[in-house]
């Protein structure tokens, strides 16, 4: 008897579960993504991807880029399964599609259009063919600069500037008793942050993170060249402070005029020129991101894409989202609602086959340019084993750029003498390199 | 009035399960940790976790910051403590005989310690320290001076100081609590026989003060060797390693590095260090402690 009303209850129970789940079969997408301008659009424009999906609920997880990639990278390499859609990159998405934790993107419906996503772009994404992720936006590095005070100087910029001009400009423009700094660059430590630009700078110079049997460079002639280049230039002519500043700090400061020059992602085109949050909007020029001893590997690319982990289990949900977040269609959405140069740039090539867009965005074509012209898997005139303009596609990277990013942001702020810290990051490196057993092969 | 031996058994069993639970809740996690130590560990590496003997804690101790976070956590924990015990023994003296308004000059004394960590570290960098819109940088432009760089010219200091602010109204509401239990017959006595204020406070006071002082030391150090909060919302450690302690450089060698060998290891070398602290403290301090 007593036994008999266990199974009843059991059988009532699941029969509520199951009329509920059924009544309101509700598919809840978590979706991880940084907090940059164009993600936290993104949120505001899904209102209506949940207006035409009833069923679907978003539930967002909007984090700054180096909490996410922590919290996604604990999640997905342990299995835990808490997101549906993650916000990765260039950097993460051939390594962990080639681990399989991520969902390969197969039979994409023909009005997704694959074939117009850029093909370098793609390419960044993807293993051997397989497509891993879809690009959200897309960057190379370019020079920012203000027209109004380069003609106020009689100063021409060039459309291939070297480092050597951009010094130049830089002691012209510094006036700090009118809050004008000759030059704004990423201080802040982070291998996403300081040593992104580091690198192509290093790149710029000659320079290379590994040779062919992964000994690292960093004690090399190039990169004493470089480092103490940009030490030099950015304490003397920079803001204060700069070993604080990363890209978003930075677009603060050049949008209230502060900054002559800035060398940065080409996708703050669309911030500096936006009236609304820039003070400067129609006196920003753009040029190529600067050259020295080579163009190679001077203008990074950058991808930020969406992807599924495949530890999620509603795969077709996320997938069918992360096809409208990166579909052409979304694009108009932006250009509708937000004006036509706040499209996400660098992605498709109909963006750039599209007049209006041309000529209502005058950084349009330095940014196509700079993205076409980046080669990840030669970014130095030295060759190189690994792939990445301003990364390499290793898991130790991420270790080995934040050591030496913290060190040179040490240097930035005083704290030691750049050869000094060279000396010492390379030491470091070679150690994490040789305990990840990359000496041991031969 | 010792219990009989039986009765003392029976009470010994009845709290072996309490004790048990204890024991298992406070050795798994280490035995986990003891064992992580000795394995080659990336997260993002899952098919190479090897067996490698003592080589993690060979790595963490040439960390090219291990040598340097372990200073900072010396002088990070030493200075805080000073401030917190020179500054908290002045203050809740100077508090103590009564005056208008005591009881919510003593509040607002005491009312830092209860505002989390976090939001004081972002109170600190964002409307005190920050060079341009600063209040401090505000103040030294209307004084004719340029705003001090905080956090990229006194790094460490600037950590100092937002912890100290946080941890002086602990020492002040322990000194205070032992103050209002001091003996005024004794001070009016002292001051009949015509001692001033100064030898009152040097001979009557501060040996008052000794207990709570041993204790606001030990207390302080224990939570002070853990300070992380302060440093990932300010400085993430920098510039360099400027502001870099054990627990950040735990946290970067897990989370941005994601090495679960060498974190734990540095987690058992933290763990080891804190026991050396407090075996010092203990002999040192305890004996104040049981003298009196």
């Amino acid at each position: 008897m007593k036994r008999l009303d266990h199974v009843r209850i059991a059988a009532l129970g699941l029969g509520l579960l199951l009329g509920t789940s059924s009544a309101h079969a509700q598919t809840f997408l978590t979706i991880g993504t940084v907090n940059n301008g164009d993600m936290v659009r993104m949120q505001t424009l899904a209102k209506a991807y949940e207006a035409k999906h009833p069923d679907v609920r978003l539930n967002w997880v909007v984090l700054d880029e180096n909490t996410l990639r922590q919290r996604l990278t604990t999640d997905i390499t342990t299995s835990g399964g808490q997101f549906d859609v993650v916000t990765i990159g260039a950097y993460e998405a051939p390594m962990w599609g080639r681990q399989n934790w991520l969902t390969e993107l197969k039979n994409l419906p023909a009005s997704y259009e694959v074939e117009d996503l850029m093909p370098n772009v793609r390419k960044q994404l993807s293993v051997e063919g397989r497509l891993y992720a879809v690009p959200f936006y897309s960057e190379g590095s370019i020079t920012y600069y203000r027209t109004d005070l380069f003609a106020a100087k009689q100063l021409t910029m060039p459309a291939e500037p070297t480092w050597e001009d951009i010094r130049g400009f830089a002691e012209k423009l510094h006036e700090p008793a009118r809050g004008i700094y000759g030059i704004c660059l990423r201080g802040k430590a982070g291998w996403g942050e300081n040593m992104a630009l580091v690198t192509t700078m290093v790149n710029a110079f000659g320079g290379r993170w590994f040779d062919e049997h992964w000994e690292p460079e960093i004690d090399s002639p190039e990169w004493h060249k470089a480092v103490n280049f940009y030490v030099d230039l950015l304490s003397k002519f920079g803001p204060p402070g700069p070993s604080s500043n990363g890209f978003n700090e930075n677009l603060a400061l050049f949008n209230s005029g502060k900054c002559g020059m800035w060398v940065d992602a080409s996708v703050a085109g669309a911030f500096v020129t936006d009236r609304t949050q820039s003070q400067v909007p129609d006196k920003a020029g753009f040029a190529k991101a600067p050259r020295q001893v080579t163009a190679k590997g001077s203008s990074w690319l950058w991808t930020w894409a969406l992807s599924i982990p495949a530890s999620s289990r509603k795969q077709q949900a996320a997938l069918d989202f992360i096809l409208w977040a990166t579909s052409k269609e979304y694009g108009q959405l932006v250009a509708e609602r937000y004006g036509i140069s706040a499209m996400p740039p660098g992605t498709r090539l109909s963006t750039y086959a599209n007049q209006a867009y041309l000529s209502a965005t005058p950084f349009a074509e330095v940014t196509q340019e700079a993205i076409l012209t980046a080669d990840p898997t030669s970014p130095s005139i030295k060759p190189v084993p690994y792939v990445g303009v301003q990364f390499a596609t290793i898991p130790e990277f991420q270790a080995v750029a934040s050591l030496v990013g913290r060190q040179i942001s040490g240097a930035l702020a005083g704290n030691s003498r750049v050869d000094k810290i060279l000396h010492t990051s390379q030491g470091a490196v070679r150690r994490t390199m040789k305990r990840a057993g990359y000496y041991d092969k031969k | 009035m010792r219990a009989s031996r039986p009765t003392s058994r029976t009470g010994r069993l009845m709290v072996s399960p309490a004790v048990l639970m204890l024991f298992v809740w406070m050795i798994v996690p280490l035995a986990m940790t003891v064992y992580f130590s000795t394995q080659y560990y990336n997260l993002l590496y899952p098919g190479k976790t090897s067996f490698v003997g003592l080589e993690n804690f060979a790595y963490f101790f040439t960390y090219p910051s291990f040598f340097t976070s372990v200073i900072n956590t010396l002088l990070l924990v030493g200075s805080v403590l000073a401030i917190t015990v020179v500054f908290g023994v002045l203050i809740s003296v100077l508090v103590d005989a009564p005056f208008p308004g005591q009881g919510i000059v003593r509040m607002l004394l005491i009312s830092p310690f209860f505002i989390m960590p976090t939001v004081s570290a972002l109170v600190w960098k964002n409307l005190l320290m920050n060079p341009v819109s600063g209040f401090f940088a505000w103040l030294s432009v209307s004084l004719g001076m340029t705003p001090v760089n905080w956090f990229s010219d006194w790094p460490l200091l600037s950590i100092i100081l937002i912890v100290a602010w946080e941890w002086l109204p602990f020492a002040i509401l322990i000194f205070i609590t032992s103050l209002q239990s001091m003996n005024q017959e004794q001070k009016d006595a002292a001051q009949m026989d015509g001692a001033n204020a100064f030898a009152v406070f040097r001979y009557l006071t501060l040996p008052h003060l000794a207990r709570p002082i041993a204790v606001v030391v030990m207390v302080e150090s224990i939570f002070l060797l853990n300070i992380f909060a302060e440093i990932f919302t300010t400085t993430s450690g920098g510039p360099g390693d400027a502001t870099t302690n054990l627990p950040f450089l735990i946290f970067t060698q897990a989370l941005l590095e994601f090495d679960v060998g060498a974190a734990s290891a540095g987690g058992l070398v933290a763990v080891v260090l804190a026991n050396i602290v407090a075996y010092f403290l203990i002999r040192l301090i305890g004996k104040s402690l049981t003298e009196a």
